[in-house]
């Protein structure tokens, strides 16, 4: 079992990673950090740089957790590789940030977060920034 | 003088609020296909050409113009940002331009590009006011042979000065050609190349040449290779310089433009060659050459001033003479032929105000260029996160429309299919695009000119030798063809004589 964050680099994504943190220690499981890339587009905001994840390993380490940090580069949609990564290694729970969507927003574009909370075989905890 | 007050006049009917508009949503369209990589401003004017030929040829100049100026801007951004130059003409700016980004110093390399590039614009554009006109009067009094002997220059020119291989560039100018004679032969009446087709007596219509070559081949080409690594956001702020970023910059811009301008003019393939050799300049000219190779702002400031110069090169050559020494001008000048226009000698005389609209146009072109790039460089940044998927749909959408809406028969559908997947394959193996679609649009006026002088001679081969104007042009052709063999015999030789 272990506990799987999505991770993005912005406060969204600090949110997760933190939330995730805390609920490592209470299940006393290890810690998945997933970023994904989509290959469909030429940048993505949502890529997070070496030295970002190179700091979030480190951090990790830091805390004494038993962790892993994963970039995922294939596929074209964040919510479906989270899910299957979940599945993969049995995740305990799936960590996400959560941000405000606009009427139009919503319109316009799908939501990862709402898949994966209709989706996942897991508990599922969305956090927001503070 | 007497150029100023045309100008003036020009600006006099740039200045309606409907050309405005144009020149701006020219700009706006050309800088975002600019940034694109992939999408460059000759596909988009090819992708524009059937919705414009509703509107005024002067407003449809005005459009393209824009959208050819803008994409010079924009190649720069991505270039800088994410080290896949946006255009050909920007390849040389992401060598430094990307190091300057990834050392936290991106705004200044976007604000040293867009200011260079409105500096050397707008005194490109000047030239063009000045030369332009010299080289009308100088051409209007050329024949027939000359005119052919100077079109045979732009073929040589295009194809063998640039690319990889001269034999591929060759056979890209050879099928273009052979597209450009398919249809009824206008001295003899005869079917040349339409296989019993009736669609195709016509002849092959360059738009959907232009579209089926650039927009399908392309977006084909993209597909056959989807999948790709996406890059990092650079978070980059308000562009912005500091005295010694100005102090480094003036110099080279100046410089980029006296290399730019001239080889815009002449047809040697257009923006690459005069930005690597401003880089090289400013590399050897610098204070700071340890700098080169991690960030050195002269590298970024000279080749984008020499790219935005040589645009303005271009359309010399393109006003003045009918000839386009780049892609973007050659779909421009189907656009004028499309209007029923002849380029040539003549349009000036002929059309005066929509030549110096087009150029007072430029001027306004620039400056809104300047205005949109500066300050919104990372808004424009943003495009490169829309799906490709999505782009490419678009694209083929409009291509197919617009190659339907030429003539309204399904047979033009199926004929841009082909010229796709031909356009496909020049990219498989390698074919450079620019000599098919000169030789598309310049084969016409190669074989009518040709075809005059030998009639005036009454078909003695001599007839084509003309005046000394064609001598030295034969010459500059025969120099390019031989110069590679020569060469490769003296360096022979050299190296037989250090051996003995």
């Amino acid at each position: 079992m272990t506990v799987l964050v999505g991770f993005v680099p912005n406060p969204f994504g600090e949110a997760a990673l933190t939330a995730g943190v805390a609920e490592a220690r209470r299940r006393e499981e290890p810690l998945l950090v997933v970023n994904m890339s989509r290959d469909d587009v030429l940048a993505d905001a949502h890529r997070a740089g070496e030295g970002e994840l190179a700091r979030v390993r480190r951090d990790l380490d830091e805390l004494g957790l038993t962790s892993e940090v994963r970039r995922i580069e294939e596929g074209n949609d964040p919510s479906e590789v989270l899910l299957e990564v979940a599945g993969e290694v049995d995740a305990s729970v799936i960590v996400i940030g959560l941000r405000h969507r606009s009427p139009v927003g919503k319109l316009l574009l799908g939501s990862s977060a709402q898949r994966i909370l209709l989706d996942a075989a897991c508990p599922v905890l969305a956090v927001k920034p503070a | 003088m007497d150029n100023l007050n045309h100008l003036l006049t020009g600006f006099g009917d740039v200045l309606t609020p409907l050309n405005l508009a144009l020149a701006l949503l020219g700009v706006t369209v050309g800088t975002g296909v600019g940034v694109l990589p992939g999408i460059g401003p000759a596909m988009t004017v090819a992708l524009l050409l059937p919705i414009t030929y509703g509107m005024h040829p002067t407003q449809a100049m005005i459009l393209f113009a824009g959208i050819f100026y803008g994409g010079m801007y924009g190649g720069s951004t991505t270039s800088i940002l994410l080290n896949t130059p946006g255009e050909s003409s920007s390849v040389v700016t992401a060598i430094e331009g990307n190091k300057m980004a990834k050392a936290g110093r991106a705004a200044q390399a976007l604000a040293t590009s867009a200011i260079g590039s409105f500096i050397a614009g707008t005194i490109g554009t000047m030239l063009i006011v000045l030369v332009m006109p010299q080289v009308v009067k100088f051409a209007i009094s050329l024949g027939a042979p000359e005119y052919f002997a100077i079109i045979l220059v732009a073929f040589t020119g295009v194809t063998a000065v640039l690319g990889s291989s001269r034999l591929r560039g060759f056979a890209a100018l050879l099928v273009g050609l052979t597209i450009s004679i398919v249809g009824i032969d206008f001295v003899t009446g005869q079917q040349r190349l339409t296989m019993g087709i009736p669609q195709l007596a016509d002849g092959i219509d360059v738009v959907v040449v232009a579209v089926g070559i650039f927009a399908v081949g392309e977006a084909l080409w993209v597909a056959a290779h989807l999948r790709h690594k996406a890059a990092e956001v650079i978070p980059v702020g308000q562009p912005w310089m500091g005295r010694s970023d100005w102090r480094r910059s003036w110099k080279p811009w100046l410089r980029g433009t006296v290399l730019g301008f001239p080889f815009g003019a002449i047809p040697a393939g257009g923006a690459e060659i005069p930005t690597v050799l401003s880089y090289m300049t400013e590399k050897k000219l610098s204070k700071h050459p340890e700098e080169f190779g991690k960030g050195a702002i002269e590298g970024v400031a000279g080749p984008e001033a020499a790219n935005n110069a040589s645009a303005a090169g271009t359309l010399v050559p393109m006003l003045a003479l009918g000839l386009p020494t780049n892609a973007t001008a050659a779909i421009m000048l189907a656009a004028l032929q499309g209007y029923g226009i002849e380029p040539g000698p003549l349009l000036l005389t002929k059309e005066p105000r929509l030549v110096w609209a087009l150029i007072a146009s430029l001027f306004i072109g620039n400056t809104l260029l300047l205005v949109l790039n500066l300050p919104l460089a990372p808004a424009w940044a943003k495009l490169l996160q829309i799906p490709r998927p999505y782009l490419y749909a678009g694209i083929l959408f409009f291509a197919s429309m617009g190659a339907y809406a030429v003539n309204a028969q399904p047979f033009d559908l199926f004929l841009l299919l082909a010229l796709g997947l031909l356009g496909f394959a020049m990219r498989r193996f390698g074919l450079p695009v620019l000599p098919l679609i000169v030789g598309v649009i310049l084969g016409r006026l190669a074989e009518r000119t040709g075809r005059q002088s030998l009639q005036l001679s009454g078909g003695d081969l001599s007839g084509l030798l003309g005046g000394p104007v064609s001598w030295v042009a034969y010459g500059v052709v025969v120099l390019v063809l031989v110069w590679p063999l020569l060469a490769k015999a003296l360096v022979r030789t050299r190296r037989s004589e250090a051996a003995a």
